[in-house]
């Protein structure tokens, strides 16, 4: 039987006690890639954290990777939106991708040949071999972003959970996260990507539309219509001939029906 | 001397390793909350005939259990919290003086450090929490460092972030008990931070950082213990003196350092 990377039974999340997104149900294979996508406050980011046991559930039962949040710390890599003390750290950029291997390790394990590939390799992919000498502190945000791709890449998981990740990236630094997500598919991750961009959620196998609640689930092509757009944004943008149409929901994001 | 001039040896390795995390992780205005707020744990000990360090260890405790309470129960930021407790036992402290009338000498030894009352107990003590600081450090440098890369990246790698700062909190209080008899509690802030937010201009890298913070500390002790000699000066305020100084110096250097290397 194929293991099932996440496992959703009428999940609720939020903070402290208080729900921004219930009754989730959903079942993820592992392999595939799912986009989560949704306004500022729609819950993405809450999911995730929930996901990689930074929060606990607040209702229903979540399994990843067969397994509670937070019991496989080494299958699991996340990349969260803010680093607020790594704008202040004068650490070099290599040291901040080699950090992804302590878990790996443990707290006296030297760092093998093979750990020092996979940080070249991660610092490669985002084209951030160059940054690799310079301090966090000294770098420009679309700089950061590449590197902490290449912390999230480094620790080599099977799952990775993506806040944002093209957030502060310009064109060029977006499309090496659009290769990577090729690659990463190719090599059989699961990738779970909260994101605004319409572009990047129709990259994945799986789309989950989110204002609060489930706008809609499936497959990018089913899901991604110009009606649950709407819904989920309280706005829609679209081309007719040669005219963009902007249809705005006055709900704000939030459709009521 | 040869005893001040080790006891501020010990206190600028302690400071010199823990300054590093505290800076690195950006700790400093809670490491300075520490450093003044064991004042009334002191004093009472003080008066009430008990170790210093004792007092200190208790009003440590206090301030780290009532920062961490604070910031989790109102949903202020950390530094009100900090703030609010650091003002408060000072006030406190300041109220246990002035309460006994016969504590003027004692209190200017706590405020200001006694660099030349060390004795050889003493430098056991302080050797020995040296030596503990340094292998903590060691043995935690992993966790630490995610942590001062990313909570939730520490926490994710499956290092519990609340206890690795935790302990990295009573390492800092540690330190500061351990090293407010030489440098004084209003002064030992200043040989945390002050050596390691120097080095921080100078290494890129954990190790050397806290070697090099260290032995700015060092340099500060004799030149600081030097100063005050020549000159019938506060020894702890002549060693924080030259450390900030040289804070300042290397600050300047590496500015137009940076600006040469831009228009270079």
């Amino acid at each position: 039987m194929v293991e099932n990377a996440l496992t959703l039974n009428d999940l609720s999340v939020g903070y402290d006690g208080r729900s921004v997104l219930t009754g989730l149900n959903l079942t993820m294979p592992k392999g595939s890639s799912l986009a989560l996508v949704g306004s500022n406050g729609s819950g993405k980011s809450t999911l995730l954290k929930t996901l990689a046991a930074l929060l606990p559930a607040i209702k229903g039962s979540v399994e990843v990777l067969s397994d509670k949040p937070g019991r496989q710390p080494l299958r699991i890599s996340y990349h969260c939106q803010f680093h607020p003390n790594s704008f202040l750290l004068p650490l070099r950029s290599i040291d901040v991708v080699r950090m992804a291997r302590f878990p790996v390790r443990g707290f006296f394990g030297r760092l093998t040949k093979e750990d020092e590939n996979i940080v070249r390799e991660s610092l490669e992919y985002m084209n951030a071999l160059e940054l690799s000498e310079k301090p966090v502190n000294t770098l420009s945000g679309g700089q950061k972003q590449r590197v902490f791709l290449s912390h999230t890449l480094a620790r080599n998981a099977d799952f990775l959970l993506l806040d944002e990740p093209t957030a502060g990236l310009d064109v060029y630094g977006a499309d090496l996260y659009e290769k990577l997500v090729l690659r990463l598919k190719t090599e059989g991750k699961t990738l779970l990507v909260a994101t605004h961009s319409i572009r990047e959620a129709s990259q994945c196998d799986y789309v989950l539309l989110l204002a609060s609640r489930v706008v809609a689930f499936g497959t990018p092509a089913k899901v991604l219509t110009p009606a649950n757009i709407l819904k989920t944004f309280g706005l829609v943008a679209q081309f007719s001939g040669t005219d963009l149409l902007v249809m705005d929901n006055h709900y704000g994001g939030v459709d009521q029906e | 001397m040869l005893n001040a001039l080790a006891a501020g040896t010990l206190v600028a390795i302690a400071c010199g390793i823990v300054g590093t995390f505290m800076v690195l992780r950006g700790l400093a205005f809670l490491g300075d909350a520490l450093a003044h707020g064991v004042l009334p744990g002191v004093a009472s000990a003080l008066l009430w005939g008990f170790p210093g360090f004792l007092g200190a260890s208790v009003s440590s405790l206090v301030m780290i259990a009532g920062i961490t309470w604070v910031t989790k129960k109102s949903k202020l930021s950390s530094d009100t919290a900090i703030g609010l407790l650091f003002v408060g036992m000072l006030a406190l402290g300041v109220v246990i003086v002035s309460h006994s009338q016969s504590f003027s000498g004692d209190l200017v030894k706590v405020l200001f450090g006694q660099f030349l009352g060390i004795s050889h107990y003493d430098l056991l003590i302080q050797g020995s929490v040296t030596l503990f600081l340094a292998l903590m450090a060691f043995v935690l440098r992993r966790p630490f460092l995610l942590l001062c890369f990313s909570e939730e990246q520490a926490q994710v790698s499956g290092y519990s972030a609340k206890l690795y700062h935790f302990l990295l909190l009573v390492m800092i209080a540690l330190t500061v008990i351990v090293s407010f008899q030489t440098v004084g509690t209003l002064l030992v802030f200043g040989m945390l931070l002050a050596p390691a937010a120097t080095s921080s201009f100078l290494s890129r890298q954990l190790g050397s950082m806290m070697i090099i913070a260290s032995g700015f500390g060092i340099f500060s002790v004799y030149a600081g213990l030097l100063l005050s000699y020549h000159f019938n000066l506060s020894a702890g305020g002549c060693v924080v003196l030259v450390a900030v100084g040289i804070f300042f110096i290397v600050f300047i250097f590496s500015q137009r350092l940076r600006v040469e290397h831009f228009h270079g």
